[in-house]
Protein backbone atom coordinates (compact mmCIF):
# COMPACT_ATOMS: atom_id res chain seq x y z
CA UNK A 1 0.00 0.00 0.00
CA UNK A 2 1.35 3.38 -0.97
CA UNK A 3 1.72 6.14 1.57
CA UNK A 4 0.21 8.54 -0.96
CA UNK A 5 -3.14 10.17 -0.27
CA UNK A 6 -6.23 8.97 -2.09
CA UNK A 7 -7.38 12.58 -2.04
CA UNK A 8 -6.49 14.90 -4.91
CA UNK A 9 -3.53 17.17 -4.17
CA UNK A 10 -4.34 20.81 -3.26
CA UNK A 11 -2.95 22.13 -6.57
CA UNK A 12 -5.09 19.60 -8.43
CA UNK A 13 -8.19 20.84 -6.58
CA UNK A 14 -7.36 24.51 -7.31
CA UNK A 15 -6.88 23.62 -10.99
CA UNK A 16 -10.21 21.75 -11.03
CA UNK A 17 -12.16 24.59 -9.42
CA UNK A 18 -10.74 27.22 -11.75
CA UNK A 19 -11.45 25.01 -14.76
CA UNK A 20 -15.01 24.37 -13.63
CA UNK A 21 -16.06 28.02 -13.42
CA UNK A 22 -13.98 29.09 -16.43
CA UNK A 23 -15.39 26.39 -18.68
CA UNK A 24 -19.03 26.90 -17.78
CA UNK A 25 -18.59 30.69 -17.80
CA UNK A 26 -17.18 30.63 -21.32
CA UNK A 27 -19.95 28.31 -22.56
CA UNK A 28 -22.58 30.65 -21.10
CA UNK A 29 -20.89 33.64 -22.79
CA UNK A 30 -20.91 31.72 -26.09
CA UNK A 31 -24.66 31.11 -25.91
CA UNK A 32 -25.43 34.76 -25.10
CA UNK A 33 -23.15 36.19 -27.82
CA UNK A 34 -24.52 33.67 -30.34
CA UNK A 35 -28.07 34.86 -29.62
CA UNK A 36 -26.95 38.49 -30.06
CA UNK A 37 -25.39 37.47 -33.38
CA UNK A 38 -28.19 35.43 -34.95
CA UNK A 39 -30.93 37.78 -33.74
CA UNK A 40 -29.16 40.65 -35.46
CA UNK A 41 -28.82 42.78 -32.32
CA UNK A 42 -25.27 43.60 -33.46
CA UNK A 43 -24.67 43.60 -37.22
CA UNK A 44 -22.16 40.95 -38.39
CA UNK A 45 -18.92 41.68 -40.24
CA UNK A 46 -19.84 39.03 -42.85
CA UNK A 47 -23.54 38.95 -43.79
CA UNK A 48 -25.26 35.65 -42.93
CA UNK A 49 -26.11 34.89 -46.55
CA UNK A 50 -22.48 35.42 -47.58
CA UNK A 51 -21.02 33.18 -44.88
CA UNK A 52 -23.12 30.23 -46.04
CA UNK A 53 -21.45 30.55 -49.45
CA UNK A 54 -17.95 30.85 -47.97
CA UNK A 55 -18.02 27.99 -45.45
CA UNK A 56 -17.73 25.40 -48.22
CA UNK A 57 -14.53 27.02 -49.55
CA UNK A 58 -10.96 26.67 -48.26
CA UNK A 59 -10.04 28.98 -45.40
CA UNK A 60 -7.94 31.19 -47.73
CA UNK A 61 -11.01 32.02 -49.83
CA UNK A 62 -13.05 32.73 -46.67
CA UNK A 63 -10.34 35.08 -45.39
CA UNK A 64 -9.93 37.03 -48.62
CA UNK A 65 -13.57 37.24 -49.75
CA UNK A 66 -14.91 37.79 -46.25
CA UNK A 67 -12.15 40.30 -45.46
CA UNK A 68 -11.45 38.36 -42.26
CA UNK A 69 -8.31 39.13 -40.25
CA UNK A 70 -6.06 36.34 -38.94
CA UNK A 71 -4.35 36.04 -35.54
CA UNK A 72 -5.75 38.43 -32.96
CA UNK A 73 -7.15 40.70 -35.66
CA UNK A 74 -10.64 39.61 -34.60
CA UNK A 75 -10.27 41.84 -31.52
CA UNK A 76 -10.60 44.94 -33.74
CA UNK A 77 -14.00 43.63 -34.92
CA UNK A 78 -15.29 42.75 -31.46
CA UNK A 79 -18.39 44.93 -31.84
CA UNK A 80 -19.54 43.01 -34.92
CA UNK A 81 -22.09 40.29 -34.13
CA UNK A 82 -20.04 37.41 -35.59
CA UNK A 83 -16.73 38.35 -33.99
CA UNK A 84 -18.37 39.03 -30.62
CA UNK A 85 -18.59 35.22 -30.36
CA UNK A 86 -14.81 35.02 -30.12
CA UNK A 87 -14.94 36.26 -26.51
CA UNK A 88 -16.35 32.94 -25.28
CA UNK A 89 -14.27 30.86 -27.70
CA UNK A 90 -11.02 32.57 -26.71
CA UNK A 91 -11.85 32.27 -23.00
CA UNK A 92 -12.50 28.54 -23.48
CA UNK A 93 -9.24 28.09 -25.38
CA UNK A 94 -7.36 30.18 -22.80
CA UNK A 95 -8.57 28.35 -19.68
CA UNK A 96 -5.73 25.81 -19.73
CA UNK A 97 -3.11 28.60 -19.74
CA UNK A 98 -4.82 30.32 -16.81
CA UNK A 99 -5.05 27.04 -14.87
CA UNK A 100 -1.40 26.19 -15.53
CA UNK A 101 -0.32 29.55 -14.13
CA UNK A 102 -1.66 28.47 -10.73
CA UNK A 103 0.43 25.30 -10.83
CA UNK A 104 3.82 27.01 -11.07
CA UNK A 105 3.85 28.65 -7.58
CA UNK A 106 2.15 25.55 -6.10
CA UNK A 107 4.93 23.23 -7.33
CA UNK A 108 7.65 25.70 -6.28
CA UNK A 109 6.10 25.85 -2.81
CA UNK A 110 6.21 22.03 -2.66
CA UNK A 111 9.90 22.18 -3.67
CA UNK A 112 9.17 20.27 -6.88
CA UNK A 113 11.29 22.16 -9.44
CA UNK A 114 10.91 19.50 -12.14
CA UNK A 115 7.12 19.75 -12.30
CA UNK A 116 7.32 23.55 -11.97
CA UNK A 117 9.65 23.61 -14.99
CA UNK A 118 7.28 21.38 -16.99
CA UNK A 119 4.41 23.73 -16.10
CA UNK A 120 6.46 26.78 -17.20
CA UNK A 121 7.34 25.07 -20.49
CA UNK A 122 3.68 24.19 -21.11
CA UNK A 123 2.63 27.81 -20.50
CA UNK A 124 5.29 28.89 -23.03
CA UNK A 125 4.07 26.33 -25.63
CA UNK A 126 0.41 27.32 -25.22
CA UNK A 127 1.20 31.05 -25.19
CA UNK A 128 3.23 30.73 -28.38
CA UNK A 129 0.34 28.82 -29.99
CA UNK A 130 -2.12 31.47 -28.81
CA UNK A 131 0.07 34.37 -29.93
CA UNK A 132 -0.46 33.58 -33.59
CA UNK A 133 3.26 33.38 -34.31
CA UNK A 134 2.59 30.07 -36.03
CA UNK A 135 0.92 30.62 -39.31
CA UNK A 136 -1.38 33.58 -38.68
CA UNK A 137 -1.70 34.74 -42.22
CA UNK A 138 -3.79 32.08 -43.86
CA UNK A 139 -3.07 30.54 -47.19
CA UNK B 1 -27.67 22.49 -2.07
CA UNK B 2 -24.14 23.99 -2.29
CA UNK B 3 -23.03 26.32 -5.09
CA UNK B 4 -21.31 23.65 -7.16
CA UNK B 5 -24.34 21.34 -6.95
CA UNK B 6 -26.66 24.20 -7.88
CA UNK B 7 -24.53 25.04 -10.93
CA UNK B 8 -24.38 21.33 -11.85
CA UNK B 9 -28.16 21.07 -11.53
CA UNK B 10 -29.23 24.33 -13.15
CA UNK B 11 -26.40 24.65 -15.70
CA UNK B 12 -27.72 22.00 -18.12
CA UNK B 13 -31.32 23.19 -17.64
CA UNK B 14 -30.38 26.79 -18.48
CA UNK B 15 -28.31 25.60 -21.43
CA UNK B 16 -31.24 23.53 -22.71
CA UNK B 17 -33.53 26.58 -22.63
CA UNK B 18 -30.89 28.65 -24.41
CA UNK B 19 -30.46 25.86 -26.96
CA UNK B 20 -34.12 26.08 -27.88
CA UNK B 21 -33.86 29.88 -28.02
CA UNK B 22 -30.75 29.60 -30.24
CA UNK B 23 -32.79 27.63 -32.70
CA UNK B 24 -36.20 29.24 -32.41
CA UNK B 25 -35.42 32.95 -32.30
CA UNK B 26 -33.45 33.24 -35.55
CA UNK B 27 -35.98 31.05 -37.35
CA UNK B 28 -38.88 33.18 -36.10
CA UNK B 29 -36.97 36.39 -36.82
CA UNK B 30 -36.25 35.39 -40.41
CA UNK B 31 -39.87 34.32 -40.88
CA UNK B 32 -41.10 37.77 -39.88
CA UNK B 33 -39.38 39.50 -42.78
CA UNK B 34 -41.34 37.45 -45.28
CA UNK B 35 -40.22 36.66 -48.77
CA UNK B 36 -37.69 39.42 -49.47
CA UNK B 37 -35.46 38.61 -46.48
CA UNK B 38 -35.73 34.88 -47.11
CA UNK B 39 -34.76 35.32 -50.73
CA UNK B 40 -31.83 37.56 -49.81
CA UNK B 41 -30.59 35.05 -47.23
CA UNK B 42 -30.86 32.07 -49.56
CA UNK B 43 -27.40 30.60 -50.27
CA UNK B 44 -26.37 28.62 -53.31
CA UNK B 45 -27.61 25.26 -51.95
CA UNK B 46 -31.18 26.58 -51.68
CA UNK B 47 -31.44 26.52 -47.88
CA UNK B 48 -31.89 29.63 -45.70
CA UNK B 49 -28.86 30.58 -43.56
CA UNK B 50 -30.26 29.05 -40.38
CA UNK B 51 -30.84 25.60 -41.92
CA UNK B 52 -27.37 24.10 -41.56
CA UNK B 53 -26.58 25.56 -38.09
CA UNK B 54 -29.93 24.19 -36.86
CA UNK B 55 -29.29 20.79 -38.46
CA UNK B 56 -25.80 20.80 -36.92
CA UNK B 57 -27.17 21.64 -33.46
CA UNK B 58 -29.50 18.62 -33.46
CA UNK B 59 -27.00 16.35 -35.21
CA UNK B 60 -24.35 17.16 -32.57
CA UNK B 61 -26.90 16.61 -29.80
CA UNK B 62 -27.42 13.03 -31.06
CA UNK B 63 -23.67 12.66 -31.60
CA UNK B 64 -23.04 13.70 -27.97
CA UNK B 65 -25.41 10.99 -26.70
CA UNK B 66 -23.82 8.30 -28.89
CA UNK B 67 -20.26 9.36 -28.03
CA UNK B 68 -20.87 9.01 -24.28
CA UNK B 69 -22.64 5.66 -24.65
CA UNK B 70 -19.87 4.32 -26.87
CA UNK B 71 -17.08 5.70 -24.68
CA UNK B 72 -15.41 7.72 -27.43
CA UNK B 73 -14.67 11.44 -27.67
CA UNK B 74 -16.97 13.71 -29.65
CA UNK B 75 -14.23 14.89 -32.01
CA UNK B 76 -13.53 11.46 -33.48
CA UNK B 77 -17.15 11.17 -34.65
CA UNK B 78 -17.67 14.87 -35.42
CA UNK B 79 -14.91 15.41 -38.00
CA UNK B 80 -15.57 12.49 -40.37
CA UNK B 81 -19.37 12.70 -40.14
CA UNK B 82 -19.75 16.47 -40.41
CA UNK B 83 -17.19 16.72 -43.22
CA UNK B 84 -19.01 13.89 -45.00
CA UNK B 85 -22.61 15.03 -44.67
CA UNK B 86 -22.56 18.82 -44.23
CA UNK B 87 -21.50 21.47 -46.75
CA UNK B 88 -18.64 22.86 -44.62
CA UNK B 89 -15.05 22.71 -45.85
CA UNK B 90 -12.73 20.37 -43.93
CA UNK B 91 -10.70 23.37 -42.65
CA UNK B 92 -13.71 24.66 -40.67
CA UNK B 93 -14.84 21.18 -39.61
CA UNK B 94 -11.41 20.51 -38.08
CA UNK B 95 -11.45 23.90 -36.30
CA UNK B 96 -14.91 23.19 -34.87
CA UNK B 97 -13.93 19.57 -34.12
CA UNK B 98 -11.06 20.70 -31.93
CA UNK B 99 -13.30 23.15 -30.05
CA UNK B 100 -15.92 20.41 -29.57
CA UNK B 101 -13.30 18.01 -28.17
CA UNK B 102 -11.80 20.81 -26.07
CA UNK B 103 -15.14 21.87 -24.55
CA UNK B 104 -15.98 18.26 -23.65
CA UNK B 105 -12.57 17.70 -22.08
CA UNK B 106 -12.64 20.97 -20.12
CA UNK B 107 -16.12 20.21 -18.78
CA UNK B 108 -15.11 16.71 -17.67
CA UNK B 109 -11.73 17.78 -16.22
CA UNK B 110 -12.81 19.19 -12.83
CA UNK B 111 -14.75 16.09 -11.75
CA UNK B 112 -11.98 13.74 -12.85
CA UNK B 113 -9.26 15.76 -11.11
CA UNK B 114 -11.18 16.06 -7.85
CA UNK B 115 -11.86 12.30 -7.70
CA UNK B 116 -8.20 11.59 -8.50
CA UNK B 117 -9.30 9.71 -11.64
CA UNK B 118 -7.12 12.06 -13.68
CA UNK B 119 -3.55 12.40 -12.48
CA UNK B 120 -1.92 15.79 -12.87
CA UNK B 121 1.56 14.31 -12.40
CA UNK B 122 0.95 11.76 -15.15
CA UNK B 123 -0.68 14.26 -17.48
CA UNK B 124 1.80 17.15 -17.26
CA UNK B 125 4.88 15.61 -18.94
CA UNK B 126 2.75 13.76 -21.52
CA UNK B 127 0.73 16.91 -22.28
CA UNK B 128 3.87 18.96 -22.86
CA UNK B 129 5.02 16.58 -25.60
CA UNK B 130 1.57 16.11 -27.17
CA UNK B 131 0.60 19.80 -27.14
CA UNK B 132 3.90 20.94 -28.70
CA UNK B 133 3.53 18.29 -31.43
CA UNK B 134 -0.14 19.13 -32.04
CA UNK B 135 0.94 22.66 -33.07
CA UNK B 136 3.18 21.08 -35.72
CA UNK B 137 0.34 18.72 -36.71
CA UNK B 138 -2.10 21.60 -37.10
CA UNK B 139 0.36 23.56 -39.26
CA UNK B 140 1.04 20.54 -41.46
CA UNK B 141 -2.68 19.73 -41.71
CA UNK B 142 -3.53 23.26 -42.83
CA UNK B 143 -0.67 23.39 -45.34
CA UNK B 144 -1.46 20.09 -47.08
CA UNK B 145 -3.92 19.90 -50.00
CA UNK B 146 -7.47 19.05 -48.85
CA UNK B 147 -7.61 15.73 -50.74
CA UNK B 148 -4.39 14.53 -49.06
CA UNK B 149 -5.81 15.38 -45.62
CA UNK B 150 -9.09 13.63 -46.55
CA UNK B 151 -7.21 10.47 -47.56
CA UNK B 152 -5.10 10.49 -44.36
CA UNK B 153 -8.21 11.24 -42.29
CA UNK B 154 -10.10 8.35 -43.90
CA UNK B 155 -7.18 5.99 -43.26
CA UNK B 156 -6.92 7.15 -39.63
CA UNK B 157 -10.66 6.75 -38.99
CA UNK B 158 -10.59 3.22 -40.44
CA UNK B 159 -7.58 2.45 -38.23
CA UNK B 160 -9.45 3.77 -35.16
CA UNK B 161 -12.46 1.56 -35.99
CA UNK B 162 -10.20 -1.51 -36.18
CA UNK B 163 -8.42 -0.42 -32.96
CA UNK B 164 -11.78 -0.18 -31.14
CA UNK B 165 -12.71 -3.60 -32.45
CA UNK B 166 -9.56 -5.48 -31.49
CA UNK B 167 -8.02 -3.67 -28.50
CA UNK B 168 -8.65 -5.30 -25.15
CA UNK B 169 -7.80 -2.80 -22.45
CA UNK B 170 -6.74 -4.18 -19.09
CA UNK B 171 -8.64 -2.97 -16.05
CA UNK B 172 -5.60 -3.26 -13.78
CA UNK B 173 -2.33 -3.95 -15.63
CA UNK B 174 0.49 -5.54 -13.66
CA UNK B 175 3.53 -3.26 -13.28
CA UNK B 176 6.35 -5.13 -11.55
CA UNK B 177 8.96 -2.40 -11.55
CA UNK B 178 8.56 1.33 -11.95
CA UNK B 179 11.20 2.58 -14.42
CA UNK B 180 13.67 5.41 -13.72
CA UNK B 181 11.85 8.07 -15.77
CA UNK B 182 8.58 7.22 -14.08
CA UNK B 183 10.24 7.53 -10.65
CA UNK B 184 11.85 10.85 -11.58
CA UNK B 185 8.54 12.29 -12.84
CA UNK B 186 6.52 10.80 -9.97
CA UNK B 187 4.19 8.94 -12.33
CA UNK B 188 2.36 6.97 -9.67
CA UNK B 189 -0.66 7.43 -7.48
CA UNK B 190 -3.57 6.03 -5.58
CA UNK B 191 -7.28 6.00 -6.32
CA UNK B 192 -10.42 4.49 -4.84
CA UNK B 193 -12.33 2.05 -7.04
CA UNK B 194 -15.87 3.45 -6.62
CA UNK B 195 -17.64 0.11 -7.22
CA UNK B 196 -15.75 -1.78 -4.48
CA UNK B 197 -14.28 0.98 -2.31
CA UNK B 198 -10.86 -0.65 -2.78
CA UNK B 199 -7.77 1.57 -2.59
CA UNK B 200 -5.59 0.93 -5.62
CA UNK B 201 -1.92 1.89 -6.06
CA UNK B 202 -0.60 2.39 -9.53
CA UNK B 203 2.70 3.25 -11.20
CA UNK B 204 3.94 3.30 -14.78
CA UNK B 205 6.57 1.34 -16.68
CA UNK B 206 7.85 1.57 -20.30
CA UNK B 207 7.60 5.33 -19.82
CA UNK B 208 10.08 6.36 -22.55
CA UNK B 209 8.33 4.53 -25.43
CA UNK B 210 5.03 5.82 -24.07
CA UNK B 211 6.26 9.42 -24.12
CA UNK B 212 7.65 8.96 -27.64
CA UNK B 213 4.28 7.70 -28.88
CA UNK B 214 2.68 10.92 -27.65
CA UNK B 215 4.70 12.73 -30.33
CA UNK B 216 2.70 10.83 -32.96
CA UNK B 217 -0.57 11.27 -31.04
CA UNK B 218 -0.03 15.04 -30.80
CA UNK B 219 0.76 15.30 -34.52
CA UNK B 220 -2.40 13.40 -35.48
CA UNK B 221 -4.62 15.34 -33.04
CA UNK B 222 -3.49 18.63 -34.57
CA UNK B 223 -3.55 17.46 -38.16
CA UNK B 224 -7.09 16.05 -38.17
CA UNK B 225 -8.77 17.96 -35.31
CA UNK B 226 -9.99 14.65 -33.93
CA UNK B 227 -9.12 14.77 -30.27
CA UNK B 228 -7.00 11.78 -29.35
CA UNK B 229 -8.71 9.78 -26.61
CA UNK B 230 -8.77 6.77 -28.92
CA UNK B 231 -4.95 6.75 -28.89
CA UNK B 232 -4.26 8.10 -25.38
CA UNK B 233 -6.07 5.31 -23.56
CA UNK B 234 -4.31 2.31 -25.19
CA UNK B 235 -0.86 3.93 -24.74
CA UNK B 236 -1.47 4.83 -21.09
CA UNK B 237 -3.20 1.56 -20.25
CA UNK B 238 -1.66 -1.18 -22.39
CA UNK B 239 1.86 0.22 -22.81
CA UNK B 240 2.52 2.24 -19.66
CA UNK B 241 0.47 0.09 -17.28
CA UNK B 242 -1.92 2.74 -15.93
CA UNK B 243 -5.20 1.29 -14.54
CA UNK B 244 -8.03 1.69 -17.06
CA UNK B 245 -10.06 4.18 -15.02
CA UNK B 246 -7.06 6.46 -14.43
CA UNK B 247 -6.03 6.06 -18.10
CA UNK B 248 -9.50 7.08 -19.32
CA UNK B 249 -9.72 10.00 -16.85
CA UNK B 250 -6.19 11.24 -17.55
CA UNK B 251 -6.76 10.87 -21.30
CA UNK B 252 -9.86 13.06 -21.14
CA UNK B 253 -7.97 15.65 -19.10
CA UNK B 254 -5.01 15.45 -21.51
CA UNK B 255 -7.28 16.39 -24.39
CA UNK B 256 -8.00 19.71 -22.70
CA UNK B 257 -4.29 20.55 -23.01
CA UNK B 258 -3.37 18.90 -26.33
CA UNK B 259 -6.39 20.29 -28.15
CA UNK B 260 -5.84 23.77 -26.69
CA UNK B 261 -2.60 24.32 -28.60
CA UNK B 262 -4.00 22.95 -31.90
CA UNK B 263 -7.24 24.91 -31.43
CA UNK B 264 -5.25 28.14 -31.12
CA UNK B 265 -3.50 27.46 -34.45
CA UNK B 266 -6.85 26.88 -36.20
CA UNK B 267 -8.34 29.93 -34.46
CA UNK B 268 -5.45 32.17 -35.52
CA UNK B 269 -5.64 30.89 -39.10
CA UNK B 270 -9.31 31.88 -39.34
CA UNK B 271 -10.65 28.30 -39.35
CA UNK B 272 -13.36 28.97 -36.76
CA UNK B 273 -16.72 30.19 -38.06
CA UNK B 274 -18.94 30.92 -35.03
CA UNK B 275 -22.19 30.34 -36.97
CA UNK B 276 -21.31 26.63 -37.24
CA UNK B 277 -18.82 26.13 -34.38
CA UNK B 278 -21.05 27.25 -31.50
CA UNK B 279 -24.11 25.07 -32.35
CA UNK B 280 -21.65 22.15 -32.62
CA UNK B 281 -20.21 22.78 -29.15
CA UNK B 282 -23.57 23.43 -27.44
CA UNK B 283 -25.30 20.50 -29.18
CA UNK B 284 -22.56 18.06 -28.27
CA UNK B 285 -22.34 19.24 -24.66
CA UNK B 286 -26.09 18.85 -24.15
CA UNK B 287 -26.03 15.46 -25.87
CA UNK B 288 -23.27 14.36 -23.48
CA UNK B 289 -25.44 15.28 -20.47
CA UNK B 290 -28.31 13.21 -21.81
CA UNK B 291 -25.90 10.39 -22.73
CA UNK B 292 -24.56 10.21 -19.17
CA UNK B 293 -28.13 9.83 -17.87
CA UNK B 294 -28.91 7.15 -20.47
CA UNK B 295 -25.79 5.14 -19.58
CA UNK B 296 -27.66 3.24 -16.87
CA UNK B 297 -30.26 1.83 -19.27
CA UNK B 298 -28.30 1.63 -22.54
CA UNK B 299 -26.65 -1.45 -23.97
CA UNK B 300 -23.07 -0.20 -24.37
CA UNK B 301 -21.92 -3.23 -26.38
CA UNK B 302 -24.51 -2.62 -29.08
CA UNK B 303 -23.71 1.12 -29.17
CA UNK B 304 -20.00 0.36 -29.39
CA UNK B 305 -20.49 -1.90 -32.42
CA UNK B 306 -22.78 0.70 -33.95
CA UNK B 307 -20.08 3.38 -33.55
CA UNK B 308 -17.48 1.05 -35.07
CA UNK B 309 -19.84 0.62 -38.03
CA UNK B 310 -20.34 4.39 -38.31
CA UNK B 311 -16.56 4.95 -38.16
CA UNK B 312 -15.95 2.34 -40.88
CA UNK B 313 -18.58 4.00 -43.05
CA UNK B 314 -17.42 7.60 -42.48
CA UNK B 315 -13.73 6.62 -42.78
CA UNK B 316 -14.44 4.90 -46.08
CA UNK B 317 -16.42 7.93 -47.27
CA UNK B 318 -13.56 10.32 -46.35
CA UNK B 319 -11.09 8.07 -48.12
CA UNK B 320 -13.19 7.92 -51.30
CA UNK B 321 -13.80 11.70 -51.17
CA UNK B 322 -10.04 12.28 -50.91
CA UNK B 323 -9.42 9.96 -53.85
CA UNK B 324 -12.08 11.81 -55.84
CA UNK B 325 -14.23 8.67 -56.25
Amino acid sequence: MSNQSVKASPEQVVYANLLYYGCWGSLAIMVVTYLIYVMGILPPHIPLDTITQLWSQRVGVYLSQGNVPTGWGWATLILQGDFLNFIGIVLLAGMTIICYLTLIPAFLKKKDPLMATIAVLEVIVLTVAASGIFGAGGH
Amino acid sequence: MNTATKVRFWGPAVLAVLLVLCWALPVLASGGDAASAAAAAMPADGHPWWFWPTALLFFCFILGIIAVLAGVGGGVLFVPLVSGFFPFHLDFVRGAGLLVALAGALAAGPGLLKRNLASLRLALPVALIASACSIVGAMVGLALPTNVVQICLGGTILFIAVLLLVSKNTVRPEVKKQDAISVALGMDGVFIEPSTGEVIDWKTHRTLPGLLLFIVIGLMAGMFGLGAGWANVPVLNLLMGVPLKVAVGTSKFLLSITDTSAAWVYLNQGCVIPLMAIPSIIGLMLGSFVGVRLLAVAKPKFIRYMVIGVLLFSGGKALLKGLGI
